[in-house]
C-alpha cells in the first residue's frame, strides 16, 4: 500500500462563485462535527479511471475543510490483477470459469496489504472489489467501514458475487451508483452518484476561440449540426448503433457526427472495436471518428461544448459521467436508458432516453427539429447536474454518511 | 422594529439515499410497494423530490408521477398523481393513501394496464436525514432576511418544506415564526402561499424576500 499525495490545493471560494456562499458555507457546517476524526480511502490504483479521477479533487476539497482525509492505493502483482480483471468483468456479466486458484491469489493479496496497513481510520472507504477482503482487518475499536461499488452488479456471475458477499456483507454500509447494482444484502445500501468537477480541465469554461481550432484541426464544419458520442471504442458503448441512428437522421438533416475515444493502441479489444467502426463509417466524410490521446481533457470539452445534440447510446453502464460533462455544458442530451443514465436523464425533462437505435434516431431528429426544447432540456439538465452531481455534492454525500454511520452507532 | 422573544434558528439538511427492498414493474406491483414501503420512501418519491429536482417547475411534481408518465406510458394516471399536492398533507400516512387510492382505483378501472411491463423498474427509496444548526439566528426582520438570502438550498428546502410535516400545520417553519414571533400574520400568509410547484427554490426564496422588503418598507 502506498499512501497518494495530492499536489494541488483547489481553494472552496472558487466553488463559492458557481454554486453560490450558502452551498459552501453548508459544507462547511457539515464539516465542523467531522474535524480532527480519521478517513480513509483505498482503492486499487492512483492513475486512471474514473475512482482515481474523482478522489484526486475529493481529497483537496476535504483538506479546505479540514477534513482528515488519507488516500491509500493497494499493491498487488500482476497475477492479483489479471484476477481482479476477470472478477470485474464477470460481476459485469461477462463468462467466467471459477478457479480456485484465482480465489487463493486475491485472499493472499489482501492479506499481504492488509499487514502493512493500520486500517484504524474512525471511517474507512474501500473502494470496488479489489481491496473488499480488507474488512478481515477490522479492528475492534468499532471504527466504521463501508464498501462503495462502482460497477454494475445487476447480473453478476454468480460464483464471484457469492464469494464477495461474504466479505461485503461485514461492512456497515454499502453504496451503489444506481438501484438496480444494489444486492439481496443484510446491510444499510445507499445510493452515491460519481461526480464531475466543474472546475476541472474536462468541465471548465474554454475561449471560443480554442473550440473552434478544435473543430479546425478535426476538419468539423461549425455551421451544420454535430452529433457526437464521446467514448473508448467498446461494444458496450455501441458506436456502429450510434452510426446507424446518425444515418436515419442523416435522411432528414445535413449533419455530422463525432465518435471520439481513447486512443485504442494499448486495448486489443479496443482497436478490434474501432476498425468494426471504421467499416460501419466507410469512409463517409460527415463521419468524424477521433482517436484522442489517453488523456486529452481539453478537446473532450471543446467538442462537448461543439456538439448541438450529445448521444450517449451505451448498451450497459455503469453511471455514464459523460452524460453528466455533457449537461454542466447545456447540452441536449439523448441516451440509453441503461445503469445510471435514467438517473442523471429525467426523459423529457432533463433529457431524452431511447431503447433502440431507431427511438435514439427519432428522439435526436425531434430535438432537432425543435431547438427550443433542445435548449430548455440542456438548461434544466445542467441545473440537474449543480443539484446532484458535482464534487461539492459528492463530498456533501461523504460527510452526511459519516455524521449518520456515527450516530447510528 | 418587532423584536421576537425566541429567535429564530437556521438549520440545514442533509439526506443520503437509502435504495430500499421492493421494486415494480407494473402497475400493480406499484400499488402492492406503495402500501408497504415504509414513510420514510413515501417522503423521498414526493417531499425530498422536490428539493433534489426544484429547478423542474414543469410538469413534474413527483417521482411516482414521472415514472408513470415515462416509463409506465400512462398519463392519465400520471396526471392524477402529480395533482397531489404534498403541502395538503399533515402526515406521511395521509398522503400514502391518497396515492394508493388514485393507483388502486386506476388499476380497478384498467385492468389491462395494470399488469402491462414498464419500460423501466421503478425502485424505491428512503431519505436518511442529518440536520445540523447552519449557525445563524434571527430576532428581528432584517435579521431574518439576512439569514434567508445566505441559506443554502437545502436549508431553504428544510424550513420552507420539509418543516410542514415536522410542525404538522398547513404552514412552514418561515410563516410561523413570522406569525407566532413577530406578530406579522399577514406576511406570513403571503409567504406560505408561495407556490413550490411552480417556483424553483431560488425564484421561491426571492419571493419571500420581496415579500419582506415591501414589509419593512411598511416600517420607513
Amino acid at each position: 500500500m502506498s499512501e497518494v499525495a495530492i499536489a494541488s490545493r483547489i481553494p472552496l471560494d472558487d466553488y463559492a462563485a458557481l454554486l453560490g456562499e450558502g452551498q459552501i458555507d453548508e459544507l462547511r457546517v457539515l464539516a465542523k462535527p467531522l474535524r480532527g476524526r480519521s478517513i480513509e480511502m483505498i482503492n486499487s490504483t492512483a492513475v486512471g479511471g474514473g475512482v482515481a479521477e474523482i478522489l484526486n479533487r475529493l481529497l483537496p476539497l476535504a483538506e479546505e475543510l479540514e477534513l482528515n482525509m488519507r488516500w491509500e492505493v493497494m499493491t498487488g502483482g500482476d497475477d492479483f490483477y489479471g484476477v481482479t480483471k476477470a472478477f470485474h468483468n464477470a460481476l459485469h456479466g461477462a463468462p467466467y470459469h471459477a478457479d480456485p486458484k484465482d480465489f487463493e491469489i486475491f485472499l493472499a493479496c489482501n492479506e499481504q496489504n492488509r499487514t502493512r496497513l493500520p486500517l484504524d481510520a474512525e471511517f474507512m472507504i474501500i473502494h470496488d472489489p479489489q481491496p473488499a477482503a480488507l474488512i478481515d482487518g477490522r479492528k475492534k475499536n468499532g471504527n466504521h467501514w463501508a464498501w462503495r461499488c462502482h460497477i454494475d452488479l445487476s447480473h453478476p456471475n454468480r460464483a464471484v458475487w457469492d464469494f464477495l458477499d461474504k466479505f461485503v456483507a461485514r461492512y456497515d454500509a454499502a453504496m451503489f451508483s444506481s438501484p438496480e447494482f444494489s444486492r439481496s444484502l443484510p446491510i444499510p445500501q445507499y445510493l452515491f452518484y460519481p461526480a464531475i468537477d466543474p472546475l476541472s480541465e474536462k468541465n471548465r469554461e474554454l475561449e471560443s476561440g480554442f473550440v473552434a481550432r478544435t473543430l479546425a484541426q478535426y476538419q468539423i464544419d461549425p455551421l451544420r449540426p454535430i452529433l457526437t458520442q464521446i467514448s473508448r471504442f467498446d461494444r458496450l458503448k455501441d458506436p456502429v448503433g450510434v452510426i446507424r441512428a446518425y444515418r436515419i437522421v442523416k435522411r432528414y438533416f445535413d449533419c455530422q457526427l463525432v465518435l471520439a475515444g481513447g486512443s485504442a493502441s494499448d486495448d486489443p479489444e479496443g482497436a478490434v472495436v474501432l476498425k468494426e467502426v471504421q467499416q460501419e463509417a466507410n469512409g463517409e466524410a460527415d463521419i468524424h471518428i477521433i482517436e484522442l490521446p489517453a488523456w486529452a481533457p481539453l478537446e473532450v470539452n471543446a467538442l462537448q461544448r461543439a456538439s448541438t445534440i450529445v448521444i450517449q447510446k451505451s448498451l450497459r453502464e455503469g453511471f455514464g459521467l459523460t452524460v453528466s460533462e455533457a449537461l454542466w455544458k447545456k447540452k441536449p442530451v439523448v441516451a440509453s436508458a441503461v445503469g445510471g443514465i435514467p438517473v442523471q436523464i429525467i426523459h423529457k425533462h432533463t433529457g431524452l432516453l431511447a431503447h433502440s437505435v431507431e427511438g435514439t434516431a427519432y428522439q435526436i431528429r425531434y430535438l432537432l427539429s425543435h431547438p427550443e426544447i433542445a435548449t430548455k432540456l440542456g438548461e434544466n439538465g445542467y441545473e440537474h447536474v449543480k443539484e446532484n452531481f458535482l464534487i461539492t455534492e459528492k463530498l456533501k454525500r461523504y460527510m452526511t454518511l459519516f455524521l449518520a454511520m456515527a450516530r447510528a452507532k | 422594529m418587532n423584536i421576537a422573544e425566541t429567535p429564530f434558528e437556521f438549520f440545514t439538511v442533509s439526506y443520503l439515499t437509502r435504495i430500499g427492498n421492493q421494486s415494480a414493474g407494473t402497475l400493480n406491483e406499484f400499488l402492492t410497494s406503495l402500501q408497504q414501503c415504509s414513510d420514510a420512501s413515501i417522503f423521498h418519491h414526493t417531499f425530498q423530490t422536490l428539493s433534489s429536482h426544484h429547478f423542474l417547475t414543469e410538469g413534474f411534481s413527483n417521482d411516482f408521477a414521472q415514472w408513470a408518465h415515462a416509463d409506465a406510458s400512462r398519463e392519465d394516471l400520471a396526471e392524477q398523481l402529480a395533482a397531489l399536492d404534498v403541502r395538503d398533507y399533515l402526515s406521511i400516512a395521509a398522503l400514502r393513501s391518497d396515492l394508493c387510492r388514485v393507483v388502486g382505483e386506476y388499476c380497478t378501472e384498467h385492468p389491462a394496464f395494470s399488469e402491462q411491463t414498464a419500460l423501466e423498474r421503478f425502485y424505491f427509496c428512503e431519505s436518511v436525514e442529518v440536520t445540523l444548526p447552519f449557525g445563524l439566528t434571527a430576532r428581528s426582520l432584517e435579521e431574518f432576511r439576512d439569514g434567508i438570502a445566505h441559506l443554502s438550498h437545502a436549508s431553504f428546502y428544510f424550513h420552507f418544506l420539509s418543516s410542514r410535516l415536522r410542525l404538522q400545520l398547513q404552514t412552514n417553519d418561515f410563516s410561523h415564526w413570522l406569525a407566532d414571533g413577530l406578530g406579522l400574520g399577514t406576511l406570513a400568509d403571503s409567504v406560505n402561499r408561495i407556490d413550490i410547484y411552480t417556483n424553483t427554490l431560488d425564484s421561491a426564496r426571492a419571493k419571500v424576500l420581496r415579500l419582506i422588503d415591501r414589509e419593512r418598507r411598511k416600517d420607513e
